[in-house]
């Protein structure tokens, strides 16, 4: 699986993107400029690693000027691989020493370009470092080096009866260190949480290349909770090494129903009953009409006919108690108007009704030559409302919108759809996904869920946060990383930054025509 | 202990920024340190105001709830002024179909508990002392049985708004349970005894009141039963919601909580009977103490106990319990989270003290976990080291030092004599 934006074909106009926050001009103290300071990270790559770690061949560095957000596009100066945590702390040391700027990268799916590389800087894979080194039933704990594939975790914990609960949809391809950097969620987040729920421990590399060991295998370790602030930093704090994760025992029994409504106020309305009655599923995710088009279009996963909306539900849980929950949620779905109700019993149905909600995204390129992928969060009693306000959105500016999202927990993932080739229709639908997130933020809501804000999102921070919010996040940076070399120009606005332009997919994501994620 | 009166001009600064300043009584004594001032805002302008006043005058802060577990941790050096939040007790806004509920920092977790309560919801935070505030639980980030299956303040605290040292407001986080957008400062926060910045609101994420709850409890002989009886249940498919262990002189119970709804209840507590064995009881009532520190939290000054926090990965159990037979403490706490207290007599002597201390703690840190005197008679945190070893202290001090850079906020009560 190696890389997961290899072979990215997608053509976009130039970003203009030459530099994510440091003067490449200026000299540090050792008077090298630029290349020079990259040269002599370079020198110390090649004396610490195998020759297949260091790569500065110009054709080589492409391969990595992209996340899974392909519209943004940086060459990084000098690509290193190191093979365990010692090798990357020096790695670090030498990049501190010279002052060049560092991003750590895992699989490269980020949706919001975090992983960009920066022009004059060192980008750091943790590709080499796959090794899940302990599975610990007994401690229902697993530690696991960053580059560790998300489901090898789980893999590895199902013969002794655990699992490893957060589950973006690229857990596939997706690694530890990119989930626990982006706080990762997944469908089952409603009521396991997200990665900062489930890391308890790590072994960290500070921007200065200090190792520290933050939180523990055993909880509630003294001090201040460092680890607490780094799930979710998205790399501008240091690089993860090793991370210490709890162990979920595999439930005794799993439901999964399929519900059709003719709208969805309806389906909003079947949520809120359920949460209003006390119960808490594992997942509900809802569709409108235009995303179960993409999808039977796409994978001809056969939903009720004429649907205006379908949830899709799980329950989870000990055995005696789900079965009441589930004579609960179907009674619920038939008091609100739904005319369909399917319950999956076997894996094979499950995987069935999750394959049209999981293709969804890549359903969208279908039935649209290009799309962007939104992510903003509402409350969610305020769903009814913010879905009329998009197909106003949408009505009034001829732009289509298909709405997938977690209703349980108001994570919205609208498609915004328009055609490149037409004149303005891409400005168009920047405006209505810029205008969703407004619509999220005057909710009380956020400009992202579990996406991360990246190089994407920065310039809506102000937005959602005041200038003394944003600062005092930065005394955090400033305590980690004096020197601003850590995944700079990410996370929060620069006035250096250009080329924000949201995010563009054009058809299918090259991940999900290689058959190696859907997207959620 | 005192801290010098305050000078007039100081003084002045406090009583315009705040509307109730007091003189400190006997009581407002911070672990033995007398403050200089009580200040008690009533709204977060107010908290403003105060640290900047305070902040121009180079004044020392330390703020309290009301002052439940003031004296854990070690004493400030300095407590110029006592920040009293217990006028900012509302609980502001209870969403119960977004399954949130933002409140006050003074805020009594009983009221926040009460509101929530009449929407069939709740905190997912035990009370472990009470009387506590939603700040003060989580300045000190108490937690009780039920972690086990709902986790601690770090899993339910979704927003805050705090006031820096330098009279700043900010927010981090917001009121959705899902968000991404920014560092986890809250996290920060929590556990932080009131070092960072003063927490004024705080938003939480809510679960559904379970409609009926059973505790099954068995009586333990050896730390090893307890451990097998702990891990049994555990590793089984109930979803226990607690796995307490209550434990002194060598013998002791393991006692099971599940809640859910009243049939599921029932059919599970059966299953973790059948785990337990003939002798298992099963009741609606929780074991004798419940969620209770396994000492006398209304004891001041060389009346308490030394008072620990005891951790350990789940299968160190049975060795944590081991040493605390040897060292004739006794223990209580979360056997399905690794989270334990223990105590000692206050009039243990020093040296017996220290001994016991350092078996304990060798025995936590050869299972994962650590050992921190949270509270005891002065003199003997004088004598011990309260903490024990502190990784990444160094990024700790980093981070005191760009959110309180001339250390203000209750210098000395944390890791490291932060
Ligand atoms: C098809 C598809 C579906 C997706 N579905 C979901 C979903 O359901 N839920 C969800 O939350 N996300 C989803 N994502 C987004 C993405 O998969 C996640 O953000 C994932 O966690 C990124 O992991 P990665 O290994 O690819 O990280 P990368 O993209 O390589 O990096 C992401 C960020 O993490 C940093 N980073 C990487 N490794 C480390 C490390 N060791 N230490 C410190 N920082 C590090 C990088 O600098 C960067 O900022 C999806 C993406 C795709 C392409
Ligand atoms: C003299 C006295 C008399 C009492 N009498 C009674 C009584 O009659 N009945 C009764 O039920 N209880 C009584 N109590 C106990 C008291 O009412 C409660 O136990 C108390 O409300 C709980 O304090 P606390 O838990 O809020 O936290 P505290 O013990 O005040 O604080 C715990 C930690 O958190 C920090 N902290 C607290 N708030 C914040 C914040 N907002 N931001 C940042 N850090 C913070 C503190 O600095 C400290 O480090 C009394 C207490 C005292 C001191």
């Amino acid at each position: 699986m190696g890389d997961a934006t290899q072979g990215t074909s997608t053509t976009s106009e130039s970003s203009g993107l030459d530099s994510t926050g440091l003067d490449s001009t200026a000299l540090d103290s050792s008077g090298l400029d630029s290349s020079g300071r990259i040269a002599a990270v370079a020198e110390v790559a090649r004396r610490l690693l195998p020759d297949a770690g260091v790569i500065t061949d110009r054709a080589r560095l492409r391969t990595y000027e992209c996340d899974g957000l392909a519209h943004y596009r940086v060459t990084p100066a000098l690509v290193v691989i190191p093979q365990d945590a010692e090798q990357l702390a020096a790695l670090v040391r030498a990049c501190a020493e010279q002052a060049v700027p560092f991003v750590a990268r895992g699989s490269g799916t980020g949706l919001s370009g975090g992983a960009l590389p920066h022009a004059e800087g060192v980008l750091v894979v943790t590709s080499q470092m796959r090794a899940i080194r302990e599975v610990r039933r007994d401690d229902q704990r697993a530690v696991v080096e960053p580059g560790v594939i998300n489901l090898d975790v789980t893999k590895a914990a199902t013969p002794v009866g655990y699992y490893y609960a957060p589950d973006p949809s690229s857990q596939q391809i997706c690694s530890i260190g990119g989930n626990v950097a982006e706080n990762s969620g997944g469908a089952h987040c409603l009521k396991y949480g997200f990665t900062t729920n489930h890391v308890l421990g790590a072994d960290f590399v500070t921007p200065d290349g200090d190792t520290v060991s933050l939180g523990g295998a055993a909880p509630d370790s003294p001090g201040y909770d460092l680890l607490g602030a780094v799930v979710g930093s998205e790399g501008t704090l240091g690089i993860v090494t090793s991370a210490t994760v709890r162990l979920v025992r595999l439930p005794e029994e799993v439901r999964t129903i399929l519900v059709g409504f003719s709208s969805t106020d309806q389906a909003g309305a079947a949520t809120s009953a359920i949460i209003a009655a006390g119960i808490v599923p594992a997942a509900i995710e809802m569709m409108d009409a235009l995303a179960i088009e993409a999808a039977e279009a796409a994978v001809h996963c056969n939903y009720p006919d004429g649907a205006g909306a379908v949830l899709v539900i799980e329950l989870d849980g000990a055995a005696i108690e789900v079965e009441q929950e589930y004579a609960e949620v179907r009674r619920l779905c038939d008091d609100h108007g739904a005319f369909e109700q399917r319950l999956a019993t076997d894996p094979a149905e499950r995987a069935l009704i999750w394959k049209g909600r999981k293709s969804a995204f890549a359903a969208v390129g279908r039935i649209s030559p290009d799309y962007i992928v939104q992510d903003g969060v509402i409350p969610r009693t305020a769903l009814p409302e913010v879905l009329t306000a998009i197909a106003e959105l949408s009505g009034s500016s001829g732009v289509r919108v298909a709405n997938v999202f977690h209703a349980g927990d108001g994570n919205l993932h609208p498609l915004v759809l328009f055609d490149d080739e037409i004149d303005g229709a891409g400005e168009a639908a920047e405006r209505v996904s810029g205008a969703i997130l407004d619509l999220c933020i005057e909710h009380g809501g956020s400009i992202t869920g579990e996406h991360g804000v990246g190089m994407d999102k920065s310039k809506y921070m102000p937005r959602m946060y005041t200038d003394e919010d944003l600062d005092t996040m930065q005394l955090v940076r400033c305590a980690f990383d004096p020197q601003n070399i850590s995944n700079p120009g990410k996370v929060f606005p620069t006035p250096r930054l250009c080329g924000e332009v949201p995010g563009r997919h054009k058809g299918a994501h090259p991940l999900q025509e290689a058959g190696l994620a859907e997207v959620f | 202990m005192t801290t010098d009166t305050l000078d007039t001009a100081a003084r002045e600064a406090l009583s315009s920024a705040c509307a109730q300043v007091d003189d400190p009584q006997e009581h407002d004594a911070v672990d033995g340190v007398r403050p200089g001032l009580v200040v008690r805002p009533s709204d977060t302008d107010q908290v403003a105001e105060v640290m900047r006043a305070s902040a121009a005058h180079g004044l020392t802060v330390v703020p309290r709830g009301r002052g439940t577990k003031l004296s854990w941790g070690t004493a400030p050096t300095s407590a110029d002024v006592l920040l009293d939040l217990s006028a900012l007790d509302r609980v502001l806004d209870h969403a119960a179909g977004d399954l949130i509920v933002a409140t006050q920092a003074g805020a009594l977790l009983a009221d926040v508990q009460r509101t929530v309560g009449e929407g069939g919801q709740r905190l997912a935070l035990d009370e472990t002392v009470p009387g506590s505030t939603i700040g003060g639980v989580l300045g000190a980030n108490t937690s009780g049985p039920r972690r086990t299956a709902t986790g601690t303040a770090r899993d339910l605290l979704i927003g805050i708004t705090m006031v820096r040292a330098d009279g700043v407001v900010a927010k981090a986080g917001g009121r959705v349970v899902k968000n991404v957008a920014g560092y986890d400062i809250g996290k920060l926060l929590i556990g932080s005894g009131g070092t960072l910045a003063v927490i004024t609101d705080a938003t939480f994420r809510l679960h559904p009141l379970p409609a009926d709850h059973r505790w099954v409890a068995v009586p333990v002989d050896s730390p090893a039963r307890a451990l097998e009886v702990a891990q049994s249940v555990v590793h089984s498919q109930v979803v226990p919601a607690a796995v307490e262990v209550d434990w002194a002189g060598g013998s002791g119970s393991v006692s099971v909580l599940v809640e859910g709804r009243a049939d599921g209840v029932a059919g599970r507590a059966a299953a973790v009977r059948a785990l337990l064995g003939p002798d298992a009881t099963e009741s609606t009532a929780e074991p004798a103490d419940g969620a209770a520190y396994p000492w006398d939290v209304t004891a001041t000054g060389d009346g308490r106990s030394t008072a620990l926090k005891l951790t350990c990965v789940l299968s160190g159990l049975a060795a944590v319990l081991a040493a605390a037979d040897d060292t004739g403490v006794t223990v209580r706490g979360s056997a399905g989270s690794g989270v334990l207290y223990a105590a000692l007599a206050p009039d243990t002597p020093l040296d017996e003290v220290r001994t016991a201390l350092d078996r304990l703690r060798r025995a936590c840190s050869d299972h994962g976990g650590t050992a921190v005197v949270v509270d005891s008679p002065v003199a003997v945190k004088a004598a011990v080291d309260v903490w024990g070893p502190i990784p990444a202290l160094d990024l700790m001090r980093r981070v005191k030092d760009q959110f309180d850079p001339d250390h203000r906020l209750s210098p000395g009560r944390f890791v490291g004599g932060i």
